[in-house]
Formats: structure tokens, sequence, C-alpha cells
């Protein structure tokens, strides 16, 4: 398993090389940033410091491999928007917020979409089921920005319950949580019921009742347990997803947090934060399939202990 | 080896096809078959809304409208829907800002949709089919690359890409276009790199194989037909989802320029009237619910019918 | 294999029965009510089962006999089927009339079976040690963690497992198929039940280990006195190791008496397609002789015998009267019209 857990980490490694790559590349294609930064009437010879400063005299390719080095120092440089700030500071302050939405949110699917999509297996073709069916339809296909836009018309407009945009108090997660996680429900709910469905037509659940096993623990222990590995495999692409859901809720809500700086710093070509947002992102995502990757092998004893046989 | 091509034993998810009502009647499988599928109908109201809110209007978009898309009359800004006090049979679903008609927009913005599905759905499933299918077949290296790009690329803070790419060229419909295709490429490659491997090694094309005929004729002749239905269900189902991901980067400004009527552009447009003239955003962003709505129902209809032994249990 | 009926292992096991059955089965009925209609999957079973003897239910698929065997135990899928009469008489209890929790207790302890595909039968997420445990806890709270395990590397030393303790912290994928069954039989065996059926038990295993898995039920039935109830579609088996056969068709016993009898008499052509059916070693022929047809659909039965279409024997009023089950001799009997002449006997 140790050498399963090294390759999976040499290849994550990989990707987020790539990532930079392309993504240094991508950004310095967006143009000049002082067109966008500097004022108007800035003289020449002050452009050419200011050019000088921020290393954008020199080629491409050195370019990079400056940033790579200090990145690796943990400096992605000055945010070119906030000039006093490092992009590194700029991006410490906000994220805090975008990791306390995501929390709430990865809460809220977990709690909700996981039980119900056990007990829409359990209790398959009941009213619970086709309420949890019809849910998921809709939770895929749904835009979540506009489902933002009407939640906030009827629930904060209308009905004043909790505050349209901003963060004021634990009542500003109400909305944007349960945009973010609907997509997540949803495809949870699926993934279990199905998994859970497959489960327990087993043989191995038919044993376990033949023993005289209760019904409970049949389903928590016999069908759940074996049920849990294959949504394991399709957590990271919902989570992705999430992100990719969070930033775009973040922008509806003004939600003051990574999403939203990503794309203020985008349009403000400030390319520090840009990068070093990405590269942010890119590691989270390839520690989080690695987490996952390492715990569907711990639960998974075939992977865990080989296929090797005993006897 | 990674979760995206899991480790996963030859015995697939722990549990097992068979069920006792099935072991009965095997040999009666011929008649309910014949049953399940006289009882299994096709999702008429699906097709329906797909036909006449996506296709239809995407088609005949010149032929069945009568208002201007992208210019309108500024003295008939925000007129309510037809139903409402202040609204007029003119202006079906209203007006927006600008005073154009909503439903017209609606009409072209399915033209957008339309298109930009079908395109990045295109080069993205060739693409990603030949890659997952030389993954699957020949193994190796080629596979372990494949792999690894198909991970690197669903790794991508896509969202992020688009608003770099975009801050700097501007919005365009060949931006978006490549913007997705190269996010869903990598579901078919995926896809087709799983069915590939099992396909392998069924006895049909293990007897191509021996028989000496060459790689590409059987990729051609006998591995393509036999994945030719996840195929259409996959491509059915991606073009909710690229009609979503289009929308979501056209909101956020990153997707289609304005003034074209993408359906994400336009709720993105009434947004700020909200409080007032709720159906500028709310009209188009109902046809994007409708209508992926369909595509999924309709997708998870075909996958059931294409190929029992598919069926996700219902 | 060859035609065993003649060996004296058929001749000599005419039944160590005590006279006092611990299994009596009286018009047990099996519907399944789906889309398609109602499957009246056992439709009026009538058998009994006495102390240490072997009773061999033999079947093509579709006959029924795996509905039947989770009828007894009540764990036919739900919510399609439904009991629509009869009576299971474990030891003079009805278990169709017992609660769920009862049944539950039963189950494992008094009552055990062991299914056919040993690689599907045990979970593959849980160590052999855990299952085994959980076989045994679950009928005795009261038992301390260390005699539990006592317990579990007994259960498994009875069937002759090798290396029990390191059996015990092994996973299923590790093991083989006749190791995984012996597993599932000392589950089944634990707490010494009166019935054990065994469906299929051996049509998954390799054929090299197909008898020895039998001989371990035998050697299993001779220390504990156990009945067995042997599924299976094979008469191989039923030679070897039953002492007495019931024959289903279309979800009802159209045959039943000791293995002798059936083999060298049998009153009904059914059974008489099936044993002409089998492969014979030293035979010259070259073709193996199957039977015409397909079994009906359980949906809609006609109301005379269920073989008729398919019987070379079959006059008009087979199709039209369901024949009652005649006495050919003690305790063989036969449902046909014509099981008296038997114009198929084979001499």
């Amino acid at each position: 398993m140790a050498r399963y857990v090294a390759i999976n980490a040499v290849r994550g490694l990989l990707t987020l090389f790539a990532v930079s790559v392309l993504v240094f590349f991508l950004a310095r294609l967006t143009g000049d940033p002082l067109d966008v930064l500097a004022p108007v009437d800035m003289s020449r010879e002050d452009e050419e410091a200011l050019r000088a400063q921020w290393g954008l005299d020199r080629t491409l390719p050195e370019q990079y491999i400056a940033f790579l080095g200090n990145a690796m120092k943990g400096d992605f440089g000055p945010s070119f928007k906030y000039p006093t700030e490092t992009a590194g500071s700029v991006i410490l302050d906000r994220l805090p917020n975008s990791i306390k939405l995501g929390v709430v949110s990865t809460i809220l699917t977990l709690v909700i979409g996981v039980p119900l999509g056990i007990l829409s297996a359990v209790r398959r073709g009941s009213l619970v089921d086709r309420v949890a069916k019809g849910f998921a339809l809709f939770g895929q296909s749904v835009p979540e920005f506009w489902l933002a836009i009407v939640l906030i018309w009827f629930v904060a407009v209308r009905w004043h319950v909790v505050p349209t945009s901003g963060i004021t108090g634990w009542r500003s997660y109400v909305l944007p949580s349960i945009v973010i996680s609907i997509f997540g429900i949803a495809a949870l709910l699926r993934l279990f019921r199905s998994a859970m469905l497959e489960t327990m037509g087993s043989e191995y659940v038919k044993l376990a009742r033949l023993k005289g096993v209760s019904e409970l623990k049949v389903i928590w222990k016999h069908a759940l347990k074996p049920a849990s590995i294959a949504p394991l495999t399709f957590f990271g692409g919902i989570v992705v997803r999430m992100l990719t859901g969070a930033t775009v809720v973040e922008i509806v809500f003004s939600w003051p947090g990574a999403g939203l700086l990503a794309y203020e710093a985008a349009n403000a070509r400030d390319f520090p934060v840009v990068q070093a947002l990405a590269l942010f992102t890119a590691a989270a995502i390839v520690i989080m399939n690695l987490l996952i990757d390492i715990t569907y092998a711990y639960v998974d004893p075939r992977v865990r202990l080989g296929q090797k046989a005993v006897v | 080896m990674s979760l995206r091509n899991p480790p996963r034993p030859a015995g697939g998810l722990p549990g097992t096809e068979t069920s006792d009502v099935d072991e009965l009647g095997r040999h009666r499988r011929r008649n309910m078959l014949r049953w399940a599928r006289r009882s299994n109908r096709p999702p008429w109201l699906s097709i329906f809304i797909v036909l006449f809110v996506l296709v239809l209007p995407a088609l005949l978009a010149n032929l069945i409208t009568v208002h201007d898309p992208l210019r309108g009359v500024l003295g008939d800004r925000l007129t309510p829907p037809a139903w409402m006090e202040g609204g007029s049979t003119t202006y079906l679903l209203g007006t927006d800002k600008q005073g154009r008609d909503i439903l017209t927009r609606i009409i072209f913005g399915a033209r957008i949709s339309l298109t930009v599905s079908t395109l990045t759905i295109l080069i993205g499933a060739v693409v990603g089919s030949t890659l997952g299918l030389l993954a699957g077949y020949f193994g190796g290296w080629i596979d372990r690359l494949v792999s690894w790009m198909i991970d690197t690329f669903l790794s991508l803070p896509h969202v992020l890409l688009a608003l770099v790419i975009v801050a700097a060229i501007g919005p365009s419909f060949v931006t978006i276009i490549a913007i997705i295709a190269v996010t869903i490429w990598a579901s078919f490659a995926r896809q087709v790199r799983g069915e590939t491997l099992s396909v392998r090694e069924t006895e049909y094309v293990a007897r191509a194989r021996v028989a000496g005929a060459p790689p590409w004729r059987i990729l051609l002749r006998h591995v393509l037909p036999n994945i030719a239905n996840t195929l259409i269900v996959l491509a059915t189902l991606q073009v909710g989802v690229v009609i979503l991901e289009e929308s979501s980067l056209s909101f956020i400004g990153a997707g289609i320029p304005r003034p074209n009527p993408s359906w994400g552009v336009m709720v993105a447009d009434g947004r700020d009237q909200i409080l007032t003239s709720w159906w500028v955003s709310f009209f188009p962003g109902l046809a994007i619910l409708l209508v992926v709505l369909s595509l999924n129902l309709l997708g998870d209809w075909l996958r059931d019918f294409l190929d029992p032994k598919m069926r996700q249990r219902g | 294999m060859s035609d065993l009926s003649s060996t004296p292992l058929a001749q000599g096991r005419a039944g160590t029965g005590s006279g006092s059955p611990v299994l009596e089965v009286k018009d047990l009925r099996t519907y399944l009510y789906t889309r398609w209609g109602v499957t009246k999957a056992v439709d009026g079973v009538s058998f009994h089962l006495d102390r240490g003897e072997t009773l061999g239910i033999v079947g093509e698929s579709g006959s029924g006999k795996s509905m039947l065997a989770l009828s007894l135990v009540r764990l036919t899928p739900e919510p399609a089927s439904r009991n629509e009469g009869g009576q299971v008489l474990l030891g003079g209890r009805d278990l169709l009339a017992l609660s769920e929790k009862h049944m539950r207790a039963i189950r494992g302890k008094e009552i055990s079976m062991i299914l056919q595909d040993p690689q599907q039968s045990l979970n593959p997420v849980f160590s052999v040690g855990n299952q085994l445990r959980e076989a045994i806890q679950v009928h005795d709270r009261s038992l301390s963690g260390e005699a539990t395990r006592d317990r579990s590397l007994a259960a498994l030393k009875s069937v002759r497992v090798p290396a029990p303790e390191r059996r015990l912290r092994s996973f299923p994928h590790q093991l083989s198929g006749g190791m995984k069954q012996r597993i599932v039989g000392a589950m089944a065996m634990a707490y010494q039940p009166q019935v054990l059926i065994a469906d299929e038990p051996t049509t998954a295993l390799d054929v090299t280990i197909q008898a020895q898995y039998l001989r371990l039920l035998e050697d299993l039935q001779e220390r504990t006195g156990v009945g067995i109830i042997l599924i299976t579609h094979d008469f191989g088996v039923i030679a070897e190791s039953c002492d007495r056969v019931a024959v289903m068709y279309a979800g009802r016993i159209v045959e039943q008496g000791p293995v002798a009898a059936i083999f060298d008499n049998p009153r009904h052509p059914y059974t008489r397609a099936l044993l002409e059916s089998r492969p014979k070693a030293g035979s010259r022929k070259a073709r193996l002789q199957s039977i015409e047809g397909q079994p009906p659909s359980l949906n809609d039965l006609s109301p005379g015998c269920r073989f008729a279409e398919r019987c070379s024997y079959a006059m008009s009023r087979c199709e039209e009267e369901y024949p009652p089950t005649v006495v050919i001799d003690g305790p063989h009997g036969a449902a046909c019209w014509r099981s008296e002449e038997a114009p198929w006997a084979i001499n």
C-alpha cells in the first residue's frame, strides 16, 4: 500500500506541475496588466520601472522559473491590484470565508445526501424514494446561479428571513450553502441509493439474514459498508463540481471568499493572485484525490491486502 | 493507478446481480424482456420539452419570432408578462431593460445553447473517445499517459481558467466552446476507456486478435459498435451538463458575449431588477432547468432502453 | 458421472429416520406478485424430513426449488412474495405463524441454510473471524469475547479448516471457493441446528472439491444428527448423498420417494426423462438426450398436469385435470394419471 500511495503522490505532483504551467502561460495571455492597473498618465520611465519591479520585462520562460522558485518558498509575489499586499496574503485574507462556507456546505451535503440515499434504497418504491429521486433529478439539473437569485428574491427579499448578501452572521450561511450543496446532495443520493440497492440484493446480505441477524444490523453493517466504497470513487468529482459551484455562488451572494477574489483578480489582471489561486485550488484538488485514494485503499480489503491468496 | 481508474477487483462493486425473482425465471427472460420494454414507456413529456424548448426554437428561430432579439424598443422596457397587469400580448413574457422581448430572446437563446453544446460535445466526444479507445485497447504507457491527462484535466479549476482567458482575449463563441470542450473530453475519455477495457476481454474481440486483424480494424469494427450505446447515453446527458456550464460561465461574463441572448447572460441581465421585474431573470433560467431536466430523463431512459444490463437499479 | 443408482451407496442409505420428523411441510404455497402477474413459485408442496436423514430436492432451474428453500426460512424476496398457505412445522411449531422476531431467533440456530455460490456468500469487507463471530454472538449475546473466539475456532475445526487461527484473520478474497464454502458450513452448523438446507452447495465448486464437500456434510450429519435438505439439479449428487428425493416441477412435487426406488422405478414421466438425460459414462450415444420444450411460465399455468405439454405419454385427461398423488409403495408417491401403468418403465 505504501507503493500505491507513493505512485499516486507522484502523479499528483506531476498534475500540479502541469496545472501551474498551464495557468501561468494562460494568465500571461491576458495581456499587459499595466493596461489595466497603471494610471493613464504614468510616465514611460515609471512604467518601465514598474514593469521591471514586477518582473514583466523578462521572457516568459524566465518568468515562469522565477515564479516556480518563489512559489516553492511560499512567495507568490506582490498583488498587482493591491500593491501593498502580497498575493499570498490577499488570498489568505479571503480564504477562511470560503473554507467556512465550504465546510458548512459539505456537512449539509453529507448529512442530507447520504441518509436520504440509504433510506431511498431501503424503502424502495415508497413515497420517500420517489421524492428523493425527484429531488436528485432536480438537483442535477438546476442552474445554481438562477436558483441563487430565485432564492434570494423569495427568502431574503420577500420574507426577510435571511440577508441578501455578504456575511452578517449565521443566517448569511443559509442560502449560499443550500445552493452549493444541492448538486452534491443529488449526486450522493443517487450514488448511495444505487450502491445500497446492489449490496442489499447480494448473496452475502442474504446469508447475514439467514444467520438471524436483525434487519437493522444487516443494513447498517452488511449492506452499507460495501456500499460506501463505490461512491467514494466519485466523491472527488463531486467536490470539484461543488468548488466550481461555490465560485459562482460567491459571486452571486457577494461572499468575500476566494471565489469572488478569483473573479475580481481575473478582471483586474492581477497575475500573481490568479496564479496563486489556481495553484492552491489545483493543489487542494490533488490532495483531496490522494486522500480519497488512500481511504479507498484502506476501506476495501481487497486493495489493502492485495489479491494474493492465503489458501 | 488512482481513483479515476480505481484498482477494482474483477468482481467490481461488491454485490451480485442475481436476485431470487431472476433465478426463478431464467428461461422466461425472453418474455420478461418483452414485457419490460412494453412497460418502459418513452418519457414523452421530456421529449416534447427537448423538442419544443431547445431543438425547434433553435432551428426555426427566424421563422417563428416577430421581434428583434438584439434591439429593443426602449419605450417598452420592463413590460411585465402578458397575464400580469401592465403586460400585453405583444410581449408574451415581458421585456428586459432594453425593451427586448424575452420570449424572442429565449428562442434565440435556444439556438445558442444547441449550437454550443453540439459543437463542444462533437469535439469532446471525438477527442475523448479516440484517446479513451487508444488507452483502453493498447494499455501500457499510452494508458498511463492518457489516464494521467484525464486526471489532470478533471482537476483543473476551469471556472478560474475561463475567467483568466476571457479577461485576456474577451468572451466569444470560439473561446467558450474551446474551454468547455477542454473540460468534457475527459468524461468521454474515461468512460470509453473503461468500456474498451471490458470489451477487449470479450471472446469476440479475442478471436479477432488471434486471427491477426490489425488494431484499427478491430477498434473500428468490433469495439466501437459495442460501446456506441454508452456513448449515445453519455452524449445525451452531457448536453445538459454543457448547457449548465455555458450558462454559468455566461452568467459571470466569461462565456457568450453580450448582446447575444444566451440564457445565462439573460439571467445576469435581469439580476439587478429582480425585485421589480423578476421575469427578466426567471424565464431564461426556467428554460435551462426544463431543458436540462428533460435531457437527464431522456438520457436515463435511453440507458435503460439500449442496454438493460447497464441499467441503474430503478 | 456413471449411473450410480445401483451402487451400494444408493441402496444402503435407506434413511436413518427415527420416525418422528424434525420438519414437516404441508401444502406450502408461495406466490410472487409482480407487474407481470402472479407467479406461483411454490404451489402446494408437502414433504417431511426425519432426524439424520438427507432429502434431495431435484428439478430444472425455474422449478421453484430455490424459492421453496427461502420459503422455509421465510426469506422470500419482499415485497413481491407472499405466503399463501400451508404450514412449516419445525419440531411441531409452525414457522409461518411466528413473529419475525421469533423467526430470527430460529434462523441460524435451529434451521440453517448454505447458499450456492461461495464467492458471493461472504461479505468481502469483513474478515472471516468477524463474520463467524457474528453468527455465534447473534444467538447468544452473553458470550465473552474469549468464549466466542473459542467457539469460532471449534466451528472451523468441525469443518476441518486447517490453521483456523490464521483463517480468522483472513478476508474472503484470500480464500479458495472450497474453503469459503466450508466456512459458510461452519457458520450454519455453529449451533447444531435441527435442519440444514443446502441450496446447490457444490454447483459452484471445482469438480475435485465437490465430493469432498459432500462427504463433509455427511460427516457433520453423522456427528450431529442434523436433517439435511439438499437442493440440486444433479442426479449424481442425489445418488451419492441422499436418502430420499423429491422431484420438483413448475412449483409442485411430482414424485417423491427413497433414492433407490426413484432411480429404479420412476413413476412420473418427468423423473424418467430427467434420469434419461444424464450423461452416462461409457455410453455409445453421440448426443445427450434432453427433454423437449421448456418449463411453463409460472404466471399462467394450466389447470391440468403442468408437464403435459412436454410429455410423450400425455393423454387428454392430463391437460384437463391435475393428477392426485398416487402411492406406489410405502414412502414412494407420484402425481401422474399413468403412474401405475408406467409405460416408460425401464424394465
